[in-house]
């Protein structure tokens, strides 16, 4: 077995510019013909290890060894001359270009050495694509095929450059269940040809079924390789998170008082006009979370927004506390008590370049405990941000330290720390733990959680299914736009059905503990 | 100070010693007497009272239109109509001194204070254009500097013009002028203003609500939105105090005693200036004095030089881009940085093993 080793990655760091140390003495190492499960939370260091391998990153101890041979890679071009593919996440692809344009791109071969020659490129695309058994059309243009088929062009692409090893991020993430056991078909018969397939993933059903061994990383070290069929889920998932995976809070029964806000009829749509919230009404009474799970892109955004005065062009009235919020601004609404955890905390949570103390009043700046007429009370604020700092165990030098500096967990209090300390009577906390360290996320958990017990009413949207079970007193499940299931009974429903109402499998008819009237 | 604001200081440091390293070599290459021509270079400003004064003097213009850029850039708003600002503050100065006949005690006041309007409203047409059109305000500026400089000459030769001197306004009334603060030199009150002025830019930047809302929206508009800042706000208040500063300096520069009358009849420079001062300063008003202090050092020792040796004035302009290219290159000793850092962290990370 020894022998055919053909990469190994051996005592791997890496530093970030902002100072996070996202690999520590990380070391893998990968056979021929196998398929390669890197396994651990968001956060982890799985797609930073796997950045330093196609060469996006350069690290800065540690050696990698390719065939046998001591190597550095030092651009995505350098690993793909080496034999290393890359699929990433999401998808490099030209939507205008056709399939065959798509997996040529770059590399195409030459008439008279300038001119493309299209025909010997469609030939040899769809040589490619027979040679390894995908069922694909490569005169389509990328734009019109399903996301199932992107990602097998995004494959043939790497087959196309000569890839051994394939490194798949999270391949699965916006597969359907059928899509998903096609694309698992394929990788086995890759496998099965001599192909080394590195697959990241924190799903563990998935790696049981398709993977070899598995590599389980936690907090940018290495929990060790394990053969599949030897370890547990539950022995993986304690590796992965550090303890038990399912979080239950001993949380007290809600007690849920006046409806805070009430949503009737709201429609809206994206910026290319495609209908993403279709008449959804609902309401949100103080001392509830409401859950909202669902596949990424059914409509969650632009609902938060809508809410949150982000998004001002939609049809239908959302009012809080009986203000309608259409002609209300963002600070408008905030002033109505809301506070908003966003999804994306880097693009439009926080400013990495300003400091912590900065950082934690952009929401509270004007109210007169920190600011006169013209001035802000300086000293007061400083006092507060040190308060805040301790409250919520912000990791950090002082209120100084910029927020780019800091870890995504820590951040991500920061963001908390500033929402929840306006004593806000809604949140709304999209994807509140996505990408953090579980200390972290726990402790957002907890706070939200208390709010809920103080009477605040709360919206969840999360990826995280283990999240809003643990969470929620009622849960809403989007899909396309409208809520498939609503659940006020959250102890009843299973993980499974809930997956099947997320991919629109199931729809309830009637639903009921929607609307209090 | 964190390890990277040191680094970012020893960085400007040493961008700054390239570039004069460079700039050297050149004069050796360009001269017959090199080691004259640094020498003149460097010593020439502290050879005499005069110019110290001519250092310090030309420090003025430099701070005021430096001040207003941080404050505009600061809020990430491109504006390069304090070029044009600071033009028609002059313009509008001098007319005031000249037209209105105002009383010798009130009329240099009522002088700066329109040109301080004039500025603002000047600069604020592009921050207008941007919230009504969208258009960037990088070129709707860059342009409208051209409308203020031909405005300017068509109301100076229709209107302020002394037919005795050519292009040029009547003489300005002596009880006008700034006066003198140092003997011997063109120091004038100017200054004071312009310390003044880069003080309240600190504190309006960094002490003030609106202030904290500009760099909020600088640093990351879509934070600053979510935050509930309004960002049309931020965007027409950041440039019209920059222009209401770019027209003071406009005016203060025409009311002090290097100029008796009003003949600007090209763009002096002072607002692509403020760039290379807001860079040196980090976009932080406070530190504009020391950075105009620097060039009109580097500017006054190299005119200097032009007079006694045979290098041309030119070289300096040479330093100054290199400087500027330096200091703006993001990953201009990255790999220092990144070292620094990477050390830290892996100390850090000791320290947590021991604990």
């Amino acid at each position: 077995m020894e022998n055919n080793v053909v990469l190994q990655m051996n005592h791997m760091m890496k530093i970030y510019s902002n100072g996070v140390v996202a690999n520590e003495d990380v070391s893998i190492e990968l056979r021929k013909g196998e398929i390669h499960a890197l396994l651990g939370e968001n956060g982890a260091g799985k797609s930073t290890l796997m950045k330093v391998l196609f060469g996006i990153e350069s690290p800065d101890e540690g050696q990698i060894v390719l065939n046998g041979q001591e190597t550095t890679i030092k651009s995505p071009q350098d690993a793909i001359n080496k034999g290393i593919g890359m699929v990433h996440q999401h998808f490099m692809l030209v939507p205008s270009l056709t399939v065959a344009e798509n997996i040529i791109l770059g590399v195409e071969p030459r008439k008279y050495g300038i001119f493309i020659h299209m025909d010997q490129a469609i030939t040899e695309a769809e040589e490619i694509a027979r040679k390894y058994n995908f069922d694909i059309d490569v005169r389509a243009k990328v734009e019109e095929i399903p996301v199932g088929i992107k990602q097998k062009v995004e494959i043939l692409k790497a087959l196309y450059r000569g890839a051994d090893i394939l490194i798949l991020d999270e391949p699965t993430a916006v597969l359907t269940p059928q899509e998903t056991d096609e694309l698992f078909v394929q990788l086995e018969k890759l496998r099965d040809s001599g192909h080394t397939i590195i697959f990241i993933s924190h799903k563990l059903d998935e790696i049981k079924k398709i993977c070899d061994r598995a590599t389980i990383m936690r907090s940018g070290k290495s929990m060790g390789t394990y053969e599949v069929k030897d370890i547990s889920t539950e022995e993986m998932s304690r590796l992965m998170v550090g303890r038990d995976v399912i979080l239950t809070f001993d949380k007290a029964p809600s007690k849920p008082k006046e409806v805070l806000m009430r949503v009737r009829n709201l429609s809206v749509r994206n910026h290319q006009g495609v209908l993403k919230v279709e008449d959804l009404s609902f309401d949100l009474r103080g001392g509830e979370i409401l859950g909202i799970a669902g596949v990424e892109g059914n409509g969650q955004s632009e609902l938060i927004d809508s809410i949150t005065g982000l998004n001002k062009s939609y049809k239908g009235s959302i009012k809080i506390k009986d203000t309608d919020i259409e002609k209300s601004s963002i600070k408008g609404i905030r002033d109505l008590k809301l506070g908003h955890i966003p999804e994306d905390r880097m693009t439009s949570g926080c400013a990495g370049n300003l400091n912590i103390l900065e950082n934690l009043f952009s929401n509270q700046y004007t109210d007169p405990e920190y600011s006169g007429r013209m001035l802000l009370k300086t000293k007061r604020i400083q006092e507060r941000s040190e308060e805040l700092i301790v409250e919520y165990l912000i990791k950090c030098k002082s209120f100084r330290q910029n927020v780019a500096m800091l870890s995504g967990g820590n951040i991500q209090k920061v963001i908390v720390a500033r929402e929840f300390s306006t004593e806000p009577d809604l949140i709304i906390a999209n994807q509140p733990t996505r990408g953090v360290d579980v200390g972290a996320a726990e402790f957002i958990r907890r706070r939200l959680l208390e709010f809920r017990d103080k009477g605040c009413a709360i919206i969840l949207v999360s990826a995280d299914l283990n999240e809003v079970f643990s969470l929620s007193d009622r849960l809403a499940v989007m899909y396309k736009g409208k809520f498939s299931g609503m659940f006020t009974d959250v102890s009843a429903v299973t993980e499974e059905e809930l997956g099947q109402y997320m991919l629109g499998l199931k729809h309830q008819e009637v639903q009921e503990g929607v609307i209090y009237e | 100070m964190n390890s990277a604001k040191r680094f970012d200081m020893f960085r400007m440091v040493f961008s700054v010693l390239i570039a004069l390293l460079i700039s050297f070599v050149i004069i050796f290459f360009v001269s017959d007497e090199p080691v004259t021509a640094i020498v003149t270079l460097i010593t020439g400003p502290f050879k005499s009272k005069r110019n110290m004064g001519n250092v310090i003097e030309s420090m003025v213009p430099l701070i005021f239109t430096g001040t207003g850029v941080c404050i505009m850039f600061s809020a990430n708003q491109i504006n390069l109509a304090t070029e044009g600002g600071f033009h028609l503050g002059g313009l509008v100065a001098a007319a005031v001194v000249l037209k209105l006949g105002l009383p010798a005690g009130v009329s240099p006041f009522v002088a700066i204070c329109l040109a301080a309007c004039a500025g603002a409203v000047f600069c604020a047409i592009p921050a207008w254009m941007k919230i009504k059109t969208n258009s960037p305000e990088l070129v709707s500026s860059l342009m409208i500097n051209y409308i203020s400089l031909w405005f300017c000459t068509f109301l100076l030769m229709h209107f302020l013009q002394d037919p005795s001197v050519g292009s040029a306004s009547y003489k300005l009334p002596a009880e006008s002028e700034l006066p003198t603060l140092i003997k011997g030199t063109n120091i004038h009150l100017g200054l004071l203003i312009a310390f003044l002025v880069a003080v309240l830019g600190y504190v309006f930047l960094f002490k003030t609500k609106t202030g904290y809302e500009l760099r909020l929206t600088g640093e990351n508009e879509n934070f600053a939105r979510y935050s509930g800042i309004n960002i049309v706000k931020v965007i027409l208040i950041s440039q019209m105090v920059g222009g209401v500063i770019a027209g003071i300096g406009g005016s203060v520069e025409l009311l002090s005693p290097i100029y008796s009358r009003f003949s600007w009849v090209s763009l002096l420079g002072y607002g692509w200036d403020a760039i290379i001062i807001c860079t040196l300063a980090k976009k932080n008003p406070l530190y504009t004095p020391l950075a105009a202090l620097f060039l009109a050092y580097l500017r006054t020792g190299a005119s200097i030089m032009a007079r006694y040796t045979d290098v041309t004035l030119e070289i300096v302009q040479i330093t100054q881009g290199i400087i500027i290219l330096l200091v703006v290159a993001e990953q201009f000793l990255s790999g220092m940085k990144h070292r620094m850092i990477a050390r830290e962290a892996k100390a850090s990370l000791k320290d947590e093993g021991v604990a």
